[in-house]
């Protein structure tokens, strides 16, 4: 075998990568041009925040608390090894607001609303329901993909806080149940260490994450190709891609954020 | 024909292929205002892709199509496409909207929107037309049968009045009676309300009760067209396999 062909292969997958990104940030640009102009389909848009937002306080809520709770735990035990057991309210404050809040609701809608909005567009492919969209008048890109996105970007911050305020109080709940912290020096502490700067970068991570997540299943889902094999595919391709995308957009805000 | 007015659809040298599979080779067709117009064709043989790439949905490899004589890609895409009600293959309901919603979708938004009342009441219309009861105006189509989802899809493609409609096998699904009952719709259409129709069938029945004209659709070109009454006639060998239905012939059946 010639040294050309592993090098050829590397090539082709750089071409394809690029050809994905380009293709993504074609359909983000078409998406964002339809959000500026008429008609607003309100009833969509209203409905996005329902499934989006609302239906998923219950898993957001769930992860954020056992989450926050085995933070307390960690800090505690691996704290007791220098004596610095105290800062068990400081760290979990920091550690849930600035990384594992965005981060674990982002996967959580990743997981929740990509997939699903990804099955729902793949399945109304298949089936020709976008082709009737299109004969009867209407945009698909404004009807299906403008309501999901719009509603993504408003509510997922909105969810992300939600994530930090239940963490800190899984981490609250285990460190004055069983550790022994005063109840109302953890609520202080908790607010006095953190700064503006932490809730801000959470809020900017939950919004480009919410936005990662409604795109990539809008993206697949238009994507997809024919059976019900296309849309286990698109299914598929959409939650890898939008997981992906917002560990590594997480990786940059968090530079951008806090590397100074 | 009285008078110079151009053809409702035209198609020159139309040719779509999917990869290395080619669909259409050379299609021409002509649809005069207000006719309708039978396409049949064995399964697979693109008669399904011709309607979309009239309709814009596919992109044509090559050729031209003019609706009422201007180029399909001349003007407004809204307006265009507002001239038109389509019936899919599949039905293609939306299955997040109940029945009626379905029906009365482009009377709800759009440049045809009219107050909710309105619609419903034009939406339950149209789902009698096409035999079907007002009570299964709020059932999801989920919850319909087959053939109850392929009229209310028939029922949506009528719903804003029409000038041109095309009928993905309209009937395919029904039961005689009830075929009969769509194949009445169709020519009322047509003859009462002036509209162009283009319908696919495999059904012989339904050609001969729809058609003023056939287009015999094979090996991806038009390998026949003329007006009804001729087909019998017709000497093309093709043409006279596949009306008789005979396994025999110059279309290989079994490839
Ligand atoms: N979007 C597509 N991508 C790839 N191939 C396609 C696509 N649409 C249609 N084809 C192919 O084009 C050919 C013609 O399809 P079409 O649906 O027009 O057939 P048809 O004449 O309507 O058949 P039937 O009577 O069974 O409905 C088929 O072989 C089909 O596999
Ligand atoms: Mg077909």
């Amino acid at each position: 075998m010639s040294l050309a062909t592993p090098l050829a292969l590397i090539g082709r997958a750089a071409l394809g990568l690029l050809a994905a990104i380009g293709r993504v940030a074609l359909f983000a640009c078409a998406a964002i041009s339809h959000v500026v102009r008429p008609p607003v389909y309100g009833r969509e848009f209203l409905n996005a925040l329902l499934q989006i937002g609302w239906l998923s306080l219950p898993v957001v809520g769930l992860t954020a608390v056992f989450t926050g709770g085995a933070l307390a735990l960690q800090i505690y035990s691996g704290g007791a090894r220098f004596n610095a057991e105290a800062v068990v309210p400081q760290i979990v404050a920091i550690g849930m607001v600035r990384e594992l809040g965005p981060v674990l609701v982002g996967l959580m809608i990743a997981a929740r609303v990509t997939s699903s909005i990804a099955a729902e567009i793949a399945t109304m492919k298949v089936t020709e329901q976008i082709d009737a969209l299109v004969t009867l008048s209407t945009h698909p890109m404004k009807y299906l993909v403008v309501p999901r996105l719009l509603a993504a970007l408003i509510v997922v911050p909105l969810l992300v806080a939600v994530g930090d305020v239940i963490g800190i109080f899984g981490g609250y709940f285990v460190a004055t149940g069983s550790l022994g912290f005063n109840p109302a020096a953890y609520l202080e502490n908790t607010v006095d260490f953190l700064e503006p700067l932490d809730i801000v970068s959470s809020l900017v991570k939950g919004c480009a994450f919410g936005g990662i997540a409604a795109l990539m299943g809008c993206f697949y889902g238009m994507q997809s190709g024919r059976g019900a094999q296309g849309v286990g595919r698109a299914t598929k391709g959409s939650v890898e891609a939008a997981a992906v995308l917002i560990l590594a957009a997480n990786f940059l805000l968090t530079g951008v954020f806090f590397s100074i | 024909m009285t008078d110079a007015l151009p053809p409702m659809i035209e198609m020159r040298h139309v040719a779509k292929a999917f990869g290395d599979k080619t669909v259409l080779r050379d299609v021409h067709l002509s649809i005069p205002r207000g006719t309708s117009m039978v396409i049949i064709g064995g399964s697979g043989s693109g008669k399904s892709v011709t309607l979309k790439c009239i309709l814009g949905l596919i992109e044509p490899d090559a050729g031209q199509i003019f609706v009422d004589g201007h180029d399909m890609h001349e003007g407004d895409r809204d307006a265009f496409l507002a001239r038109f009600g389509m019936l899919f293959q599949g039905g293609a309901l939306f299955d997040s909207l109940p029945v009626w919603q379905n029906v009365a979708f482009r009377l709800l938004r759009g440049a045809l929107k009219r107050p909710k009342r309105e619609a419903r009441e034009i939406a339950i219309e149209k789902l009698r037309r096409v035999g079907l009861t007002p009570d299964v105006a709020d059932a999801f189509p989920a919850e319909l049968s087959g053939g109850m989802q392929k009229r209310v899809g028939l029922a949506r493609a009528i719903a804003a009045d029409p000038e041109i409609i095309f009928f993905d096998e309209p009937t395919t699904g029904l039961d005689p009676i009830m075929a009969g009952v769509i194949n009445d719709l169709i020519r009322e259409i047509v003859t009462e309300m002036g509209a162009t129709a283009m319908t696919i069938t495999h059904d012989m029945s339904s050609v001969r009760a729809i058609a003023d004209d056939v287009a015999m659709l094979h090996d991806g070109v038009i390998k026949w067209t003329g007006p009804v009454a001729e087909m019998d006639r017709a000497a093309d060998p093709y043409l006279q396999q596949f009306i008789h239905g005979r396994a025999e012939g110059p279309i290989e059946a079994v490839r």
